[in-house]
């Protein structure tokens, strides 16, 4: 049986989803043997694939590479994922649509810097206006809310997808868990 | 008792296509739970007058095509009640984000994530993301006071606090203040906590709280557990006490 190809995307997170994904341990193994790793910050390939059967997005859509990336990624995914509070509600990254994009740049750039203040234009991707959660940009097929999801609830959404079935997820993680 | 006040008797009704007793001047809420149904609720809270602030105790019942907050109405003779519906779970749902979308509830960074009614029961209800346009509303932090914290980014404006305070402690320190999504607490008229001087800092707004809304100060992440058990007991002693 051909494996499933499966990528892991990071935009506006702290890689905490990535992290509670490593934390499956010796579970990774019974994964591995199960799906192709085509896209992730953990392997080292440097294009998004023609079509991916699965992807896990961690993080917020924040700034214009989010954008594009995210955009991207759903014209060539089967099932997108919104892994984590970040992707699924844009959680801490999204306290900042409090006081608006303006304000968190003059805080950062100005008002904290001593030598040469200004606002970096090159390399770095300029902010939104706002801070989004993923369905807000692009249709999600299921949300995988906690912060960060636990190595369990990973672990048995992935052999749900794996055997084609849809995880009960609300019977496995909340917002905040 | 007064002479326009009808004398309580036993009704029997239909819930959920079971035939239950109850007396007469008990809600339908009331009897639901004391009959182990699951309706969702926020606002209510036993020993507390209820208001139906928040929606989530809506059922259907037969004859009416509205739905109707199944605290604020009395069980009647041959009423047919249903608690569980698509309709109902789709409203139930769009209650819960709304509360999620109107302030700013960040569940992993609150004091009270683990020990929270609204983030317990939209898991229960199975909302796992919000579909509306989150609001984002700058609203305050009213830290005044020397032992608790009001936080407005986490109030549902449920009331339980406002009527724990006045109904059961007696001293009336909370009210709500303007309309609709703008409606925020306020202390005292609108002093700041700190400088109330009707509040007794007995803490029962805090420990009734569903959110992490009101809190004891110096508690970090996860760490605002409500001690309702402590709450059921003067609320008893309240009511006993022939109020």
């Amino acid at each position: 049986m051909a494996k499933v190809s499966i990528a892991t995307v990071w935009l506006d997170g702290c890689s905490g989803c990535h992290m509670s994904f490593l934390d499956l341990d010796e579970r990774l193994l019974i994964v591995a043997d199960k799906i192709d790793l085509v896209y992730s910050p953990l392997v080292d390939f440097k294009d998004y694939p023609e079509m991916v059967d699965i992807a896990l997005v961690e993080g917020a859509v924040a700034s214009e590479e989010d954008l594009h990336k995210i955009q991207k990624i759903r014209a060539h995914t089967k099932t997108l994922i919104a892994f984590g509070d970040c992707a699924v509600t844009a959680n801490v990254p999204s306290m900042r649509n409090l006081v608006g994009k303006k304000a968190v740049l003059q805080h950062a750039y100005f008002e904290l810097a001593t030598l040469d203040p200004q606002v970096p234009n090159v390399v770095v991707p300029p902010l939104l206006d706002r801070v989004r959660p993923v369905h807000d940009v692009v249709k999600v097929d299921i949300f995988l809310p906690g912060c960060p999801p636990s190595a369990d609830t990973i672990f048995a959404a992935l052999v749900e997808l794996l055997e084609g079935r849809i995880p009960d997820v609300p019977a496995l993680t909340r917002f905040g868990k | 008792m007064s002479p326009t006040m009808t004398e309580t008797t036993v009704v029997t009704l239909k819930i959920d296509d079971r035939e239950i007793s109850a007396r007469s001047d008990q809600t339908v809420l009331e009897v639901a739970w004391e009959n182990g149904l699951f309706v969702p609720a926020l606002c209510h809270y036993e020993g507390l007058g209820d208001v139906g602030a928040c929606r989530l105790c809506l059922v259907e019942i037969k004859g009416s095509p509205k739905l109707t907050p199944a605290c604020v109405v009395k069980v009647t003779q041959d009423m047919e009640v249903v608690t569980q519906s698509e309709r109902l779970a789709k409203y139930r749902r769009s209650i819960i984000e709304l509360l999620f979308a109107e302030r700013n509830h960040i569940c992993s960074v609150c004091v009270s994530n683990g020990n929270c009614e609204l983030q317990t029961l939209a898991q229960k209800l199975g909302v796992d993301h919000i579909r509306y346009p989150y609001l984002y509303p700058k609203v305050s932090v009213d830290a005044s006071h020397s032992r608790f914290t009001l936080d407005h980014n986490r109030c549902i404006l449920c009331a339980r606090c406002v009527r724990a305070c006045d109904e059961v402690e007696g001293a009336h320190v909370w009210d709500l203040f303007g309309r609709g999504v703008d409606t925020r607490l306020i202390s005292d008229l609108g002093t700041p906590w700190g400088e109330s001087e009707t509040c007794t800092t007995c803490g029962k707004c805090v420990h009734i709280c569903p959110t992490g809304a009101l809190v004891e100060k110096g508690k970090s992440v996860a760490e605002m557990v409500h001690a309702r058990p402590r709450f059921a007991a003067m609320a008893r002693v309240r009511s006993s006490s022939g109020r």
